[in-house]
């Protein structure tokens, strides 16, 4: 029985576009790194991106030269820009992860051609995440005695009863862990580059990296093993790290902070701004590069969609902050839920927070707005904007009105708080340009499995196909006896 | 020249003639024999007589390590080391100690999963001699091959090349060492 081709493509997209081979997927993305001439606007886009890279280097000397108090810091806004743009960079990092893990785990074939520069993403995302905590210290050199655990002079251990200490652990780990599960999957596709490059630097360095491998089957058997182990792994890690990262706020006791919806509601907010950042970087990268055939219009609208559901996500959690504060009758946390919505100073940020993150959204119910390609790249700008205020929210509204009225205070950010916001935005651009540059964009070997020409023919069928062939002939055979 | 190979190889275009390929090999009586493609091809493992690879224990053991490391490292500092009583807690304050453990674990068997798979993989192996066939490149392209050792118990250079050009390659080569 032949199974209709229309109703397979509709059932399950083709995910790679375009008649391809091996070798022909193969050269399109090694090109990019090996043959083609690097194109003119990759130099205006990494000049560009260099440069307000340099407003990090500048920021971060004049910092360490004068100390944090050249930030708008204050008591009792003590966490400010450094907290709200390292929560903001590790959320966009965490799609990266559930890209590369999760839809690993649930079979989701789509993410084989997004997973390479959403991993590259999740990498330069917590470098720029770390860098701000870290630097919150004033002295880093001199932090690591109560950062990490080492026999030190001193004889001071870190208290580990304390979120930040486990914020330490959780974004270390989650570092490491994406840098690892990064490389695995590029040692098949560095192998690659060095068979094919002819400049022999490139080779050479290309070898180093591809750890000389051969494609040899028992080496795929444990690749394939560690692959899937590592997205097993990454998996409870990418959840637990933004759990933490949301512990930093629900174990204290501050009114605003103190609730125990914020791991799921930071997990789904970090994913949203997360996909937004994918797209953001994805639709211009495919026109740029051609790869209109391997990241396909229907992987933009499952974008689209994941951003709409984890948006929802997001927005239930707002609603459940306001309810808790108003359901636990108790004075700080009804007077906060008032202060932040409509009474206080900074109302205009909570609205502009529900216009970005909700509202926004709604379009993409909508087919026309979720497929087309400039709606879904300026509804991510505007949710990254978006996400960008939740945490401006959540920190100088919680923060600006303490216990006592006395200890009351405004907060706004001096341009030293914005010179490095941007720098980092940059330095993230920068290091995005160069991975474009020298790594393939798409895993290749991945990719190569989502050809017709992958399947081995005669010996088990394809589960998946059989299962569609099932269903479809049930749902047309005619009714017996008729 | 004959005298020291390290195998023969031969080259197949398609991932269904290598696996038929392979089963036939196997079915001859071959063991010392590896199956090279661009990608995984699950068919090989059972077509070649692939074992299941420790890999999975080895990574288990890794976590259980991380876990007892992360909550030793903690009991250390704050039970027998330098009790201090911080919030009211307990010295052994088993809940708090729960994220730098669970971090930990997942951790050591990240490590163990990417350098014990590494290690069993013999990697990095900068030369090996099937690299001296230059066809051999194809092998990250698109091309499959299959190769018997010399040192396989049955080999016989004139038999087993024989033999091997009855499987439908594309090309049969030698492979010196």
């Amino acid at each position: 029985m032949q199974v209709d081709k229309e109703l397979q493509q509709k059932l399950r997209p083709a995910m790679v576009e375009g008649e391809h081979t091996f070798a022909s997927v193969t050269d399109k993305i090694s090109d990019v790194t090996l043959k083609k001439r690097t194109p003119f606007h990759w130099f205006i886009g990494f000049g560009i991106s260099f440069l307000v890279a340099q407003l990090l280097l500048f920021s971060v000397v004049w910092l360490l030269a004068n100390g944090i108090g050249v930030w708008g810091n204050n008591q009792p806004v003590g966490w400010a820009f450094d907290i709200i743009n390292f929560v903001w960079w590790i959320g966009i990092g965490h799609a990266g992860t559930l890209i590369s893990a999760i839809l690993l785990l649930l079979n989701q074939k789509w993410r084989t051609s997004i997973n390479r520069f959403a991993e590259a993403m999740t990498l330069f995302a917590v470098a720029c995440a770390a860098m701000f905590p870290l630097l919150h210290t004033g002295r880093p050199w001199l932090a690591a005695y109560w950062l990490f655990p080492y026999p030190n002079t001193m004889g001071i251990w870190p208290q580990f009863r304390s979120p930040l200490i486990w914020d330490v652990f959780a974004v270390s780990t989650y570092a490491t862990v994406s840098l690892l599960f990064w490389y695995v999957g590029l040692i098949p596709d560095f192998a690659t580059l060095r068979d094919r490059a002819k400049n022999k630097y490139y080779r050479f360095v290309y070898a180093i990296l591809a750890w000389g491998w051969r494609g040899s089957a028992r080496h795929w058997h444990r690749y394939e093993i560690t692959y899937l182990i590592l997205a097993g792994l990454s998996t409870p890690l990418v959840l637990s790290v933004h759990s933490i990262v949301s512990f930093d706020f629900a174990v204290s006791q501050i009114p605003g902070w103190h609730a125990t919806i914020f791991p799921p509601y930071f997990v789904a907010g970090a994913i949203f701004a997360g996909f937004a950042m994918v797209l953001i970087l994805c639709i211009p990268l495919r026109h740029w590069y051609r790869m209109q055939d391997f990241i396909t219009h229907t992987h933009l609208v499952y974008m689209g969609k994941v951003m709409l559901a984890t948006g929802l996500i997001v927005c239930y959690g707002y609603a459940m902050e306001a309810f808790f504060g108003w359901y636990s009758v108790a004075e700080y946390e009804v007077f906060m839920v008032k202060n932040r919505i409509w009474e206080g100073p900074y109302w205009w940020s909570y609205w502009l927070l529900i216009l970005c993150n909700g509202l926004s959204i709604q379009l993409l119910w909508f087919k026309r707005f979720r497929e087309s390609e400039f709606w879904l790249f300026t509804i991510s700008v505007v949710v990254s904007v978006g996400m960008w205020l939740e945490r401006f929210v959540i920190i100088v509204t919680s923060l600006h009105r303490d216990f006592l009225p006395s200890s009351w205070a405004m907060y706004s950010p001096q341009i030293w708080d914005w010179t490095m916001f941007i720098g980092t935005i940059g330095f993230f651009f920068t290091l995005i340009y160069l991975f474009v540059r020298f790594v393939p964009i798409i895993s290749i070997f991945e990719v190569r499995t989502l050809l017709p020409d992958a399947h081995v023919h005669g010996h088990q069928q394809d589960f998946d196909e059989s299962v569609l062939e099932v269903e479809y002939t049930y749902d047309r055979t005619d009714p017996p006896n008729s | 020249m004959a005298k020291n190979i390290y195998g023969i190889l031969a080259e197949f275009d398609t991932a269904t003639q290598l696996v038929d390929a392979a089963r036939k090999v196997r079915d001859a009586g071959y063991r010392k024999t590896d199956a090279f493609s661009p990608f995984p091809l699950h068919e090989i493992d059972e077509a070649l007589g692939i074992k299941r690879s420790i890999l999975p224990y080895l990574i288990f053991a890794g976590g259980i390590t991380g876990l007892l490391a992360g909550f030793g490292l903690q009991y250390f500092v704050h039970v027998i080391d330098w009790p201090i009583i911080v919030g009211g807690r307990p010295h052994l304050s088993l809940p708090a100690f729960v994220p730098p453990a669970y971090e930990l674990t997942i951790l050591f068997s990240a490590f163990v999963a990417v350098f014990g798979m590494l290690f069993l993989n013999g990697l990095p192996s900068p030369y090996h001699p099937v690299f001296n066939v230059p066809r051999f490149a194809l092998a990250t392209r698109e091309k499959f091959f299959l190769v018997v050792e010399a040192a396989d118990e049955k080999f016989d250079h004139e038999e087993t090349r024989k033999f091997m050009e009855t499987l439908g390659a594309q090309e049969v080569f030698d492979v010196p060492e």
